[in-house]
């Protein structure tokens, strides 16, 4: 199925998506292009603490006197580029590992499948709390022997070890699809033709699980920011001066009290994230139920 | 079926085993040293601190010894909190951290289960979109967004309920609340979509053809097999109630094993940090197993491999 053929048919199931990804893209681009237009820069520090929002910091300013719009900005391009590359890992593994299982049945499938029901049974995400925080140390000496500056050694663990762990569901389903496409007549033919088994999984069966793999793509990049707020908001995730929605939301939740409440610093990066978490599972959810077989009925 | 119990236990153990050796190795490889402070500690009082602990010497060393604790049930003594054993900690911050989560699960499925039948009953009307926004919105809203909005809006605006402690009932059901809100979102959706394939079904007709009332059509009947698929999410939720108890804990000070963990993580203690992990393993693979037996009597047609 094209590409766009199907996002023709999801649109016309339900048009609100449309205003999902409108409003994706303007965060995108927001996070991109926006932010160097601010007047600021994320970890500009000034006198001006906590001030409201106003002509001059239209989203106020947070307790350094950063611009908080420049921040959530600057948090928008690492919660969405942690998601992205995260979700690119675990798409990589996941979709590799569903297909090997489900192609090469019998034991091997038996034994791999045994291995995912392990790691859905184990707490992935206190075990990635536990690696980030040990090999932070390793992977700065590393990047700085690498001579590595452009991204922050943490980060770069945050962003493979949530990959590495949101790529279990993709497996199952993959892996239930292949199941289904190996019996069938063409696959069978190909075979019989002398195909390859690398050349039927790339070029017969992956092209046929391409519309599951969109849909869980787009289930997969609100997951892992999820996570990777949640490691942020313990601490864990990104260093400061760095900002990402996780740590500016924690920034506002330290700041809450009885007297005097600065509702700025929580409502803009806890309202930006949730939208966009809302648009992607909103895109997700439509899209399976316009693309996924199984809940089409 | 015992056969199988057996098994699964037995096969618990070189998993807690990996993830126990895992942990230890990597805290103690990493750099950051367990005892260091801010002023610079002199290195014979360094080495002694190490030999009190047993983390001298080669690493297979250390961790054989921890090993062999273990195996005895003794979890050693954690560095970050001096003086007080694993042991100790864990039997203090465990069943509070227990009681948290158990209610929240309790309202997750409370919630979730009324929220999705209601939804189901109401198939694309309004009530039915309506419910499946709010079940979007909570699956949407990480815990530590909503927490805050709701401590902003019902401690500090309407001053009904307390924002923070722990002890008291009405200091409990803010956190529990907060914790339980995506789950009970993604139990609805579940439940939602589960009800809508059951009414489908012949038994269902016959019930309405002898004349039930539509109620006990729902509730005797279709509910009970609707059910089925929550019992197959009741492991991921505990898994995320667990983690998410962390955040919950640490926003609104709950004496819970969350904040110890994170701390004695970001400090390099091997003992804490491989203790907690290693409770929180077992935890969640007794209680797959529990729900792995509970969908095996519950539903005829599972065969238990």
């Amino acid at each position: 199925m094209n590409a766009l053929h199907s996002f023709y048919l999801v649109v016309r199931r339900d048009p609100f998506l449309i205003v999902c990804a409108f409003f994706l893209l303007i965060v995108v681009l927001l996070a991109c292009v926006g932010i160097h237009f601010t007047g600021y820069t994320y970890d500009q520090i000034s006198d001006a603490s906590l001030l409201k929002p106003s002509r001059h910091h239209l989203f106020g300013t947070d307790l350094n006197g950063h611009d908080l719009l420049t921040r959530v900005l600057k948090g928008a391009q690492l919660s969405l580029g942690v998601a992205a590359v995260g979700t690119i890992v675990s798409l990589t593994v996941g979709v590799t590992y569903g297909m090997v299982s489900g192609y090469a049945g019998g034991r091997i499938d038996n034994l791999m499948m045994r291995v995912v029901e392990i790691i859905y049974s184990l707490p992935t995400l206190v075990l990635v709390i536990v690696l980030v925080a040990t090999l932070d140390g390793p992977a700065a000496t590393l990047f700085h022997r690498l001579g590595i500056t452009s991204i922050p050694p943490r980060l770069f663990l945050i962003v493979v070890f949530l990959g590495l762990t949101e790529w279990l569901t993709m497996a199952r389903i993959i892996r239930g699809q292949v199941l289904v496409l190996k019996e069938q007549a063409f696959i069978q033919a190909t075979s019989a033709l002398g195909g390859s088994h690398l050349r039927i999984l790339m070029q017969h069966i992956f092209p046929n699980l391409t519309g599951i793999i969109v849909v869980y793509l787009t289930l997969t990049v609100p997951a892992i920011m999820l996570d990777e707020s949640f490691m942020s908001f313990l601490g864990v995730g990104v260093p400061a001066p760095l900002a990402s929605w996780g740590t500016l939301v924690a920034d506002a939740a330290a700041l809450i009290n009885p007297i005097k409440s600065y509702w700025w610093m929580l409502i803009f990066p806890a309202g930006f994230m949730t939208l966009t978490l809302l648009a992607l599972n909103f895109l997700g959810d439509g899209l399976r139920d316009a693309l996924d077989p199984r809940v089409r009925k | 079926m015992t056969a199988l119990i057996i098994r699964r236990l037995l096969q618990a153990i070189p998993v807690l085993f990996i993830v126990v050796t895992l942990t230890f190795v990597l805290v103690r490889v990493a750099p950051g040293n367990p005892f260091s402070t801010e002023k610079k500690m002199p290195k014979e009082i360094m080495e002694e601190l190490e030999k009190q602990y047993d983390l001298n010497g080669p690493i297979h060393h250390q961790y054989e010894q921890y090993l062999w604790k273990i195996v005895h049930g003794d979890l050693s003594i954690s560095t970050q909190y001096r003086n007080r054993t694993v042991n100790e900690i864990i039997a203090q911050t465990l069943p509070v951290s227990m009681t948290l989560g158990s209610l929240a699960y309790f309202l997750a499925l409370l919630l979730g289960i009324t929220g999705g039948a209601w939804a189901a009953v109401r198939h694309n009307q309004f009530g039915d979109r309506g419910i499946m926004l709010v079940a979007l919105l909570g699956i949407s809203i990480p815990t530590f967004v909503s927490a805050p909005l709701l401590v902003l809006l019902f401690a500090l605006k309407l001053n009904i309920l307390p924002a923070y402690g722990w002890g008291s009932v009405d200091q409990i059901l803010l956190p529990a609340f907060c914790l339980s809100l995506p789950f009970a979102a993604a139990i609805a959706r579940l439940t939602r979509g589960s009800l809508l394939e059951v009414l489908k079904l012949d038994f269902v007709r016959t019930a309405r053809a002898k004349g039930l009332p539509e109620n006990d059509v729902l509730f005797r009947h279709a509910l009970k097999v609707a059910i089925l698929p929550i019992i197959g999410y009741s492991g991921p939720a505990a898994a995320g109630i667990l983690t998410g108890s962390i955040v919950i804990e640490t926003l609104f000070g709950i004496p819970g094993i969350g904040p110890f963990f994170v701390n004695s993580a970001l400090n390099f203690d091997p003992f804490m940090t491989s203790g907690v992990v290693l409770v929180f393993s077992a935890f969640l693979i007794f209680f797959n197993l529990i729900a792995d037996i509970l969908h095996f009597v519950v539903d005829r047609r599972v065969k238990m491999e």
